[in-house]
């Protein structure tokens, strides 16, 4: 009796773990799942690879015998001759970079919002993104070296150089072009952050409103919408203050080299032969990462600071605030920009196809293309691998995104301004800091220089901007259409294929677009990841920027530059030839 | 009058719909959005081909009452009582399994289908065979006087053309009842005087319970059934 009621017990338990499992397995496939899924795939290889820095940062590196705790790594650090200066020059590009950036994108919002310029600078801002940084370094860098194109245009009548002087302007210490390469950018970014912030804030009544009380253009914009639209460009410029201070490729490209900044000193120890360099490396990456967080917190304190002290400056009723000055600089820096854009894409072009170009020739004496010829088997090979791994994350990145704000829809709730947080995480902490440890990782886990480690590398980055350029469509989407489609009798995934998702086919390809552009750009992530095994076009081009070979480099930015290009072409191209018939969906 | 109109037009029946046309029944259903009360304790019956009109203000609920009934309700709202089809009970089937047909203000036409595309999306799957689904779109569409716009874009259309087009796909989705979310308060007065008598002919001839709110007088009255205001509903 009593083995049988034991029985009888133990069966239940076993149903009830059946069902807890079934429960549980049901559960990782639902949609319910996405969200948390989506969060460890792309924030536990970040926090991994912290830990795997933050260990050999205090000398546990077992590889090179080190397998006791201790502060030797920092004590190097802080005794290492070029460190200071290295700091010195992180601090004052990063910070020169990120302001300079937002001063242009504010005067430039602020004199020119609702004229025809501002919406012609509108246009041309989305190829400036689509382009990597790397590419646009190395356009620029061809631009304004002494043996660049500008110095070829203006020698020898106005200069007299018979041959290119010997100045520093590539590398310089500085770091003036690095900072000027950054502001090309980041201007643009933050423009189209404040772009959106606009949209969607009652900005304009306010405006307005100002304009009504007699306030001038600038005076209205900085007055009475910047403190409103500042909160939501907060996260964006953060992120773009984050870049600037850790920045790898651009600074190998423009910046300093003796010494050069923090990010490129402690990937030379990373890379350096004797392995005892790579305690040191890894705590100069979380130096680094400390740079930042210390950056920030400054960034914080300053904003406390402004707006406290502005507050009298907000209401004593001036109504003009430099108003000429600032709409003539704002808008010559902005030519200014697009110019450097233009010049560089068309100086890789040209020095792409050129067999023979002599100092001070204004363009080259002898084309071919050759440069492209010679190189057909390494191209071809690594502009399969950037295809493959752009592809890949930037399909996995929508899939996943697709799923979270789907799950959203379906229970109704959004996820709130933590979740926003949680997606910059990987756009904040320096790539530095974390990759190193992702490698030592993916090495332990036997998955290193592989295709999975490279395109989930890829993914941490990829992520978050297609979240962030697919969100707002998404969740802006009139939910009638998928209530109509159920009330008239479609299952919810008939509704969701045929009803949700071609409804949103422009932002879905332009959020795939710029997932790809961001993959395209990554050159950290595919060396570490990589682990020399994949090289794609910005890690040849980024690789064979100091070879001095223009010929040769061009002919790989210029491909570097084009993918992006064309996807995003492909984005804004396919939703029209697929709804040539379809006057509501038809865009542009 | 109304058993002439009803001998000339398309009706459309499911496979699996009742034999005979059935009531809509709601039974002491109430409503709430995060905890606060809307309404409590409805006790509604409508008979098929009667439309019956619930006025109110804009805000009290009314639209969140067609969605509970519809299933669409999103789930910050609670609902509670019973919502029967004859002497079916759906109040937990999700919309798919209801066939309830609902109109809005706006007509919601797919943007990303032409119109035969949209009526096509509401002809059930039960109606097999490229050439069935083809000539029940061009009956409709004869019916409303569009023959011949199966294959134009919805954004070509004019306000009232779509609005009759959506009529059409709720129609044809072969639905056994019929919610009316403010559907005329769009249109022209003249426009909407045609567009009411077409929306209303129809459910009549498809002997469907109607139920209509909207905050417009006139659209009460035309309907010549009863009509209910929502503060009476509130106690």
């Amino acid at each position: 009796m009593r083995d049988q009621a034991h029985t009888n017990q133990s069966l239940n338990r076993g149903r009830t773990t059946g069902v807890l499992c079934s429960d549980a397995l049901g559960w990782l496939f639902s949609l319910r799942s996405m969200p948390v899924l989506t969060l460890l795939a792309f924030l536990g290889p970040v926090l991994a690879g912290l830990v795997s820095t933050l260990l050999p940062a205090f000398g546990y590196l077992p590889v090179i015998g080190g397998e006791e705790l201790s502060f030797k790594p920092w004590a190097e650090l802080f005794s290492h001759p070029a460190l200071p200066h290295a700091l010195l020059n992180t601090l004052t590009s990063g910070f020169a970079a990120t302001i300079i950036s937002l001063i242009l994108a504010i005067g430039f919002v602020s004199a020119w919002q609702g004229t025809k310029s501002f919406q012609r600078v509108r246009t041309i801002l989305a190829p400036i993104l689509a382009i990597p940084h790397s590419a646009l370094a190395i356009g620029l860098a061809f631009l304004i070296a002494p043996s660049g194109w500008i110095a070829r245009l203006i020698s020898p009548w106005a200069t007299g150089w018979e041959m290119p002087p010997d100045v520093a302007i590539i590398h310089d210490p500085n770091g003036l072009s690095l900072i000027l390469g950054l502001v090309i950018k980041e201007t643009p970014y933050l423009l189209l952050m404040m772009i959106a912030a606009l949209d969607q804030s009652e900005a304009n009544q306010r405006l307005c409103l100002a304009r009504t009380l007699g306030y001038k253009p600038v005076a209205a914009w900085i007055k009475a919408v910047l403190p409103i639209i500042y909160r939501q460009i907060r996260l964006p410029i953060f992120a773009v203050l984050a870049f600037s201070l850790s920045v790898v490729d651009v600074a190998l490209i423009l910046g300093p080299t003796t010494p050069p900044t923090l990010s490129i000193l402690v990937l030379r120890w990373f890379y350096d032969p004797d392995l005892s360099y790579r305690t040191l490396a890894a705590a100069g990456a979380v130096l680094q990462l400390f740079v930042v967080i210390g950056a920030i917190s400054m960034w914080c304190l300053g904003e406390v600071v402004i707006s406290k002290a502005s507050k009298p400056w907000l209401i004593n009723g001036r109504r003009d605030l430099y108003e000429s000055l600032v709409s003539a600089i704002s808008k010559s820096a902005m030519k200014l920009i697009i110019t450097a854009f233009l010049g560089s894409f068309t100086v890789i072009l040209v020095w792409s196809f050129t067999r023979r170009w002599r100092y001070p020739d204004a363009l080259p004496s002898v084309w071919s293309t050759q440069s492209w010829g010679s190189n057909l088997y390494n191209l071809f090979w690594s502009s399969s691998t950037t295809l493959a791994v752009g592809l890949a994350s930037s399909v996995i990145a929508i899939i996943l995104v697709v799923a979270c704000l789907e799950n959203e829809k379906r229970r109704g709730k959004s996820a709130g301004t933590g979740a926003l947080w949680l997606l910059y995480v990987p756009l904040m902490i320096p790539q530095v800091s974390f990759l190193f440890g992702v490698q030592i990782v993916t090495i332990r886990l036997g998955i290193d220089s592989s295709w999975l480690s490279i395109i989930w590398s890829h993914l941490l980055f990829v992520l978050p901007y297609v979240f962030l350029s697919l969100s707002d469509p998404y969740r802006c989407q009139d939910d009638r259409y998928v209530g109509i489609a159920l009330s008239l009798g479609a299952s919810p995934a008939r509704a969701f294929w045929r009803v949700r998702l071609p409804m949103l086919l422009r932002p879905l390809l332009f959020a795939l677009a710029i997932g790809f552009a961001v993959s395209v750009a990554q050159y950290l992530p595919t060396l570490f990841a990589g682990g020399g095994r994949f090289s794609t076009l910005t890690t040849e081009a980024v690789n064979m920027a100091a070879s001095g070979n223009r010929r040769v480099i061009g002919v790989y930015a210029l491909l570097q530059a084009l993918l992006p290009l064309l996807a995003f072409s492909a984005a804004l191209g396919l939703p029209a030839f697929v709804f040539r018939n379809r006057r509501s969906l038809r865009g542009i | 009058m109304l058993s002439d109109t009803k001998n000339n037009m398309n009706t459309y029946h499911r496979a699996d719909a009742p034999k005979h046309p059935i009531p809509l029944h709601l039974q002491e259903l109430s409503l709430k959005l995060r905890g606060k009360p809307l309404f409590s304790d409805l006790n509604l019956k409508i008979n098929p081909g009667e439309i019956t009109t619930l006025m109110g203000p804009s805000g009290c609920g009314k639209s969140s009452l067609l969605a509970a009934i519809s299933g669409t309700l999103s789930s910050e709202f609670s609902v509670s009582g019973i919502i029967c089809l004859g002497d079916f009970n759906i109040t937990t089937l999700p919309p798919e399994q209801r066939h309830i047909g609902m109109l809005f203000q706006e007509d919601l036409l797919f943007p990303h289908m032409s119109v035969g595309e949209n009526l096509s999306f509401g002809i059930p799957f039960s109606v097999k065979g490229k050439k069935a689904r083809a000539e029940l779109i061009n009956q409709a569409l004869e019916d409303a006087g569009l023959s011949g716009f199966a294959s134009r874009d919805p954004a070509t259309l004019s306000g009232g053309q779509r609005a009759r087009i959506a009529v059409l796909r709720t129609l044809l989705s072969q639905p056994s009842a019929l919610l009316l979310d403010e559907p005329f308060s769009k249109l022209d007065v003249e426009l909407r005087e045609r567009f009411r008598a077409f929306v209303f002919r129809h459910a009549k001839a498809h002997q469907l319970p109607t139920l209509l709110v909207t905050h417009d007088p006139d659209d009460a009255q035309s309907t010549g059934g009863r009509v209910l205001k929502m503060s009476d509903l509130n106690n």
